[in-house]
Order: C-alpha cells, then structure tokens, then sequence
C-alpha cells in the first residue's frame, strides 16, 4: 500500500482525549502466515490400532474451517472397528501394560512428550489448519502443553503409591475416551497421559471435525515403539462415540463436551460397572470489582472470552462488573475488541482465528440473534472478516438481562455477556445462578475479598486477577453440570485407579 | 394378657427427624415394625415424597453454615455425637438385643463400633483438606493450590444390617466435610434409627445438616434421585435395577453417585468399612490461580 500512515498524536493544551490506537486503513497489512511448505499429511486416514494404521470403508472430509476446503478424508468407525479397537487395548493391556514396571511404562511416556516436542511446529500448524485456531494459540499453547501434559504424568507411572496415602493403587482396565474439537491435541494428552501412566490401556476418539493431530499423535505413538494396542485410535461421529460407551468391554469413559450428551452418557452408563468422568459445559462469571487493576482486568476480559474464538468450557462468557466502574469497563472494551486481528488462522499476527464448522458459526449467529430480539444492546468489531471460511466479528452486549438466552445458554464462541452488580452478595448470587459450574474470575486488589469470594464460586477452577490458565500439574474440572472428576494434577489420576 | 402388670410402660412415638425436628409423615400412613420374632413393636411414620422436599429444604438451608463452620468444629461436634452415643450404650444394645436378636456381646460390639467410627470421622473433618488438597508447582509466575469442598447436600439409603453401626457409617463420612444427608432408613431398623436421631439432636450438630425418614424406597425412591436440588447420591445394599433407576435420574443434572454393598454387621465393623475414600465421593475440587510478582 503506497498512502502514507497518518499518526493521530495528542497536542498540548488540547482536552485529554485517550489515544485510540485504531489504525484502519492508513496501514497496509502485512501478513505473516506461518509456511505449510514442511507439512506433510496423508489424503485419506483411516483409524489406529493394534500399532498399525488401518483403513475403513466409510469416508468423511475434514474441512479447513477458514478457507471452507476438505482438508482430509477420515474414516468412520462402525461397532465392530469399535470393538476391534477395544479388543486391541484389553489384549495389550493384559499382555504388555499392566505387568510392565511402573518405571517402564513412564519412559514410554516421557518418549511420547519429547517427540511431540521434536515436531512441535508440524503438529501446531495442523493444528490451526484443521481446527482454525491461531497459530500463536496452536504454536505457543496447545502443543506444549499437550507435551507437558505426558511430561508431567509420565514421572507419575512409577509413584502411585504415593499419589493417594492409604490407598493400593490399580490401573481399572481399558479406557474409552471421547474429545472435543476445541484443543484436539491437548484434550488427547489430557485424556491419554494419566490413563496411560496410572496402567490403563486407552481408546481414543477425536472429534469428527479435528481428527487429523490424532493421527499425528498415532505416528508418534508408532515411532515411540509404544507396545501395540496400548492406545488405540478410532475415528467417527457420536455414532462412533456410542459405540465406545456401550461397549461390555471398556471399564471406564471419559468424556469432555456438551452438558447435554455428558447426560446421555451418564444415562447410558447407569446400571454399568464403567468408572465415569464429565469435562462439560461452562458459562463462567468473570467478576469485575471497582478495585481491580482495570486495564488488566480488560486484557483478562478479551482473554477469558475471545481466546480460542471462545470454543472453551471455562470461557469467561458472563462478565460482572461491579455499577461503579461499568462504564469505563464497557468502554474500553469496545475499544478493544476493535483492534482484535480476525482472520487467517495461520498468520502470527491473528488474535481470532476461524469458528471451528459451519454448524457451530449457524449456532454462534443463531444465539447472537437472540440477544438482539431479546433486547439486549450488540456491540461489535468493525473488523474486516475474510471472503471465504467461518469467520465472527468479536462480539458483546450490555443491557443483558440474566434470563436472557445469551446470560443462560453457552455460546462457545467470541461473544460476551456484561450485567452488572452493586454488592458482593449479588455478584456471587449472580456468578452461581447458573447449572454450571466450571470457571470463575475475579479480579480485585483486595486479597480478602479475593478470597471470600472465590471460597463462595461454585466452579471447579477460579482465576484471581487472571484467566485462562492452564498447566499439567493443576487440576480442572466442574461442579454442578459441568461434571465431575478432574483432569490435572495429582487429582487427575484419581479417575483411572482402583484405589482399593 | 395373664396378670397385670404393676406399672404400664410408657410408649414412645417414633417420627421422622427432619430439620432438627421430630415432624410426623404429612402423608399420616404408617409402617409397623415388628422385632425379630415377628411381635409388633411400634407404628412408624411412612415417609413420603413431601416429606423429602421437605427434608430437602431443610438440608439446603443447612449446608451451606454447616460448611462454613470451621473443620475444628465440625470435628468437635462430631465427637460430641461420638460422647451422646456412648452415654446411650446401654439403650442401643438393648434394642439391638430385643428388636433385632443380637447377642448382647454382638450388640455391644456394635454400639462401640459405631461410637468409634464417629470419633474416627471426627478426626478427618480438620485432615481430609489436607490430605486431598495441594500447591501445585505450575510452570508460569502463579500461585496455585486445590482443596476439595463439599458437594452440598447427598442423599443417602443407609444399610439394611446394622441398624445403628450401618447408619453411622454412611452418616459420618458425608457431614464430616460438610455436606448436609438426608438419609433413607428401612422401616425395620426405625426404632434404632429415631433413637438416633434423638442423641444427635442433643449433640450441638445443627438442624438439617442430618434428616432422617423411615420409608419404602417404592414410595420416594425415584422421586429422590431425580430431584433437581439434590447433588448426589449414597446407596448401600441397593439392587442392581436400583442402582440403574437411581443413576439414570441422576443424570438429569449430573448428580454424584456411590453405590457400596451391604454387609454383615461383624463386616461394618472392620476397619475396612470406614475411610477418607468414602468422604471422597461427595467432595468437589476447587483450584485458585493468582499471579504472583509485583
């Protein structure tokens, strides 16, 4: 672009106006898209097990979320590659897992962390490509962590005993575990490595539109020389899905995504022996008080909400500031969210990438529809979304009601709602109104008010004068509707033990 | 009846304990409990499903002070159930004996058993955080730490043996983090159960963080684990279609539930039947972030 950038400076002796750092079009933007040239992929996966990789006979594609094209063809596991799949893991378990040394299995497993680390970069931009999150999440989130997570649960494998005193620790059997599409990689550390490291041998199945870094993670698996059938991977629908969770043979589910299927399940495991544990639904609360640092509270605002395109459980999709300082909250916000990259999902540069299907930007619209008829009032980024892919501008309201479908119902994705409150008490009536029960922020410089009130959140995870973090070593999960048990820590390898 | 007796015993009512109370059924039907030869012993209130909403309100409206109460406190009030217990010795092995045909060495065990185990969930209530709680050495500038937290308030069907060793060990495990129980007794074993309930409500434990009913589980059972406000659920000696009606009404709104099997009275009495792994269940794991740095 030729024209020349225009600086909007301040004058002296003119009324402070805060500086909008909006610069439009008066720059050209440059991209910096991350370079595919290294990647290599197969057209077609079928699914993982025993070790090898096996076709199938039904074929579904994969799309590139932000340019609308198949990316990968994968195949569709009915019941009986299922029940392969499960056969695989209960011989590999009785064989090869559950006799081998504690110290054994854990180099198996810090193998598995080192060479995700090795191909770090590969798995990130598969990861955007596939799932349409920005390469600086994928890149500077996703794997490492995903990495960290067997890392973390590999040093695990041979200290159970001292994970849960009083207790004779067992691995339970065979694993059925079922992932979203949100963090594909790492809900597949997440799910594998405590399962793995406690003993248990684990079927796996991603979701159907991010398949492609399980396979990855299966080439991985292969070239750590991980006895066969000790993960099994299998590719699918909520057909598939079914088929794991009925089938006589897993001892154990795991599942993270809606509320509403997490209730199937738990239906269809009643009467059962299977161990269960939900990772479901979220609307968390991020509490906003008139002591608060207010600009590091807008910053954990935009993060809470807009990180991942909003396609997180724990998202901060409710915000509540305190009447006080609404108005400034409100409005720096507004001026935030203008200066939000959206777009190609691979350039360094982009804050929002793609929503993750066509489905799920019909439902964000569809919700956002509803705030508008509702009455509440739409703010918007006036950003420029691309021509082609699934794209949505940052969006919040105000004038939210909390019975209003976007108060009640999880969007998942880069939509806000803001209500305020007067006192604490209603910030905490407000922040629990809700069958959910996953996240909560709270940001305040006054430690005891800090702490009274994340002693009151009913939620799993509470972030003080922060939001969104994540690490191996610190357990997740919910209360209330948004499941039980937890991923993480120490208490992340309660669900895969017979504690006797 | 041959002769008359010089003095006519006074008979006791045996009602429900709900809210601290001693509340007849609103439902005004009765159960009869009969000993272990089959003579009649008393008429006992059959529970309904009001009676549970209402047991549920006063659970609720319970836990959350209970809860707050500190650990140190929750495990005196514990072992002040433990001291009621024990000064009634004598009244509970005489039913045991009477009713239910133990021996009294059978009964006696039973009765210190159960004093036992309440001072054994006594001492948990300041330790279970502890043990089951952590820092967690995150890898970036923040402080981290989990502690669990009660469920709320859990339904409980307590065993069909041991009338009183049986109760307790559902009971206890439940309150000593802070949990509120409405807890289900067999009509069979109600006369020990209200006999119960009378010891603690002279032990300092608030109102509603324990109701007891006597009830069919034909009567409240589906209507229990499907109620919206409960939290989870503890059933023992339940059968497996039980256990399967229970859970898929407990889905609704992703209740907790633990089922353990019954057992014979000198089985509860082992150390095996008492543990943190049973205060577990009903705990929720709560971790704080917060940045640390100037």
């Amino acid at each position: 672009m030729s024209a020349q950038p225009e600086l909007r400076v301040e004058r002296e002796g003119q009324p402070k106006k805060a500086v909008d750092l909006l610069f439009g079009d008066l720059w050209g933007y440059a991209p910096a898209p991350e370079s595919t040239g290294p990647v290599r992929f197969e057209k077609r996966y079928g699914h993982f097990i025993d070790g090898e990789f096996v076709a199938g006979d039904k074929w579904f594609a994969s799309v590139n979320p932000a340019t609308e094209e198949p990316l990968v063809e994968v195949a569709e596991a009915d019941e009986a590659m299922v029940d392969r799949a499960v056969q695989s893991s209960r011989k590999a378990y009785d064989k090869y897992w559950k006799k081998m040394k504690g110290s054994e299995r854990a180099k198996y497993i810090f193998r598995i962390a080192r060479m995700i680390q090795e191909r770090a970069r590969e798995l990130a931009i598969l990861e955007s490509m596939d799932g349409g999150k920005p390469i600086k999440e994928s890149r500077d989130i996703d794997v490492p962590l995903a990495a960290a997570h067997f890392f973390y649960y590999a040093g695990w494998a041979d200290k159970l005993e001292y994970a849960f005193p009083g207790g004779k620790p067992q691995p339970i059997g065979v694993a059925g575990q079922i992932i979203p599409w949100n963090f594909p990689l790492l809900m597949a550390a997440w799910k594998l490595a405590p399962a793995l490291a406690a003993g248990n041998c684990c079927v796996l199945k991603p979701a159907e539109t991010t398949p492609l870094t399980a396979m990855k993670l299966a080439e991985i698996l292969q070239e750590a020389d991980l006895p066969p059938g000790v993960v099994n991977i299998v590719n699918g629908f909520g057909r598939t899905g079914a088929a794991i969770v009925n089938h006589a043979d897993v001892d154990k589910i795991a599942f993270t995504g809606s509320t509403d299927v997490g209730k199937i399940i738990q239906r269809a495991l009643a009467g059962t022996k299977k161990r269960l544990t939900l990772e479901l639904g979220g609307k968390g609360a991020n509490i906003i008080f008139e002591d608060a640092p207010i600009d590091q509270a807008v910053e954990g605002i935009i993060d809470g909400i807009f990180f991942n395109q909003g396609h997180v459980c724990c998202a901060g999709s409710r915000l509540l500031v305190e009447e006080s300082v609404a108005e400034t909250v409100i409005r720096k916000l507004g001026h935030r969210i203008q200066t939000l990259r959206v777009g190609d999902p691979l350039d360094k540069n982009t804050d929002v990438g793609a929503i993750n299907s066509k489905p799920q930007l019909e439902k964000i619209q569809e919700l956002v529809d509803s705030g508008v008829d509702q009455g509440a009032q739409k703010h918007q980024s006036r950003c420029d979304l691309p021509a082609k892919g699934y794209f949505f501008r940052p969006t919040f309201f105000t004038d939210v009601s909390p019975s209003h479908r976007i108060a009640q119902e999880e969007i998942f994705g880069p939509v806000l709602s803001v209500m305020t409150f007067r006192t604490p008490e209603e910030a905490i009536e407000r922040a629990n109104n809700t069958p959910y029960g996953l996240s909560a922020g709270i940001w305040s410089d006054k430690g005891s008010k800090l702490f009274k009130i994340a002693g009151a959140m009913q939620a799993g995870v509470i972030w003080g004068n922060t939001f969104n973090k994540f690490d191996p070593t610190s357990p997740f999960g919910g209360y209330k509707e948004s499941g039980f048990g937890r991923e993480g820590g120490r208490h992340g390898l309660l669900p895969y033990l017979e504690i006797g | 009846m041959a002769t008359a007796p010089t003095r006519v015993p006074v008979k006791k009512t045996y009602k429900l304990y709900i809210g601290g109370a001693f509340p007849r059924s609103e439902g005004g039907h009765y159960l009869v409990v009969k000993d272990h030869k089959g003579a009649f012993v008393a008429n006992v209130c059959r529970a309904t499903r009001k009676d549970f909403r209402g047991a549920m309100v006063a659970a609720r409206k319970a836990q959350a002070p209970w809860a707050a109460r500190s650990a140190f406190n929750r495990g005196q009030i514990l072992y002040r159930m433990a001291e009621m217990l024990e000064g009634r010795a004598a009244v509970f092995e005489r039913l045991l004996a009477e009713l239910h045909g133990y021996s009294a060495s059978e009964a006696q065990a039973e009765v210190g058993a159960a004093v036992d185990r309440l001072v054994y969930y006594a001492g948990w209530c300041d330790k279970v955080t502890q043990v089951f709680g952590n820092t967690n050495p995150v890898a970036s500038q923040h402080f981290n730490f989990s502690f669990i937290e009660p469920t709320g308030v859990v339904a409980a069907v307590a065993p069909k043996t041991a009338p009183l060793l049986g109760l307790v060990s559902v009971m206890a495990p439940l309150i000593s983090i802070g949990n509120a129980a409405i807890v289900m007794v067999t009509p069979d074993n109600a006369v020990v159960a209200i006999e119960l309930a009378e010891a603690l409500a002279t032990s300092d434990l608030p109102g509603g963080v324990v109701n007891l009913l006597t009830a069919l589980w034909e009567d409240v059972g589906s209507y229990v684990s499907g109620h919206m406000d409960l939290d989870a659920f503890f059933g023992v000696g339940l059968s497996s279609e039980e256990q399967k009606a229970i859970q898929v009404s407990a889905a609704e709104s992703v209740k907790r539930t633990k089922f353990v099997d019954d057992a014979s009275p000198a089985e509860w009495r082992q150390e095996s039947r008492q543990s943190p792994y049973w205060i577990l269940p009903f705990t929720e794991t709560k971790t704080a972030w917060h940045p640390m740095g100037s």
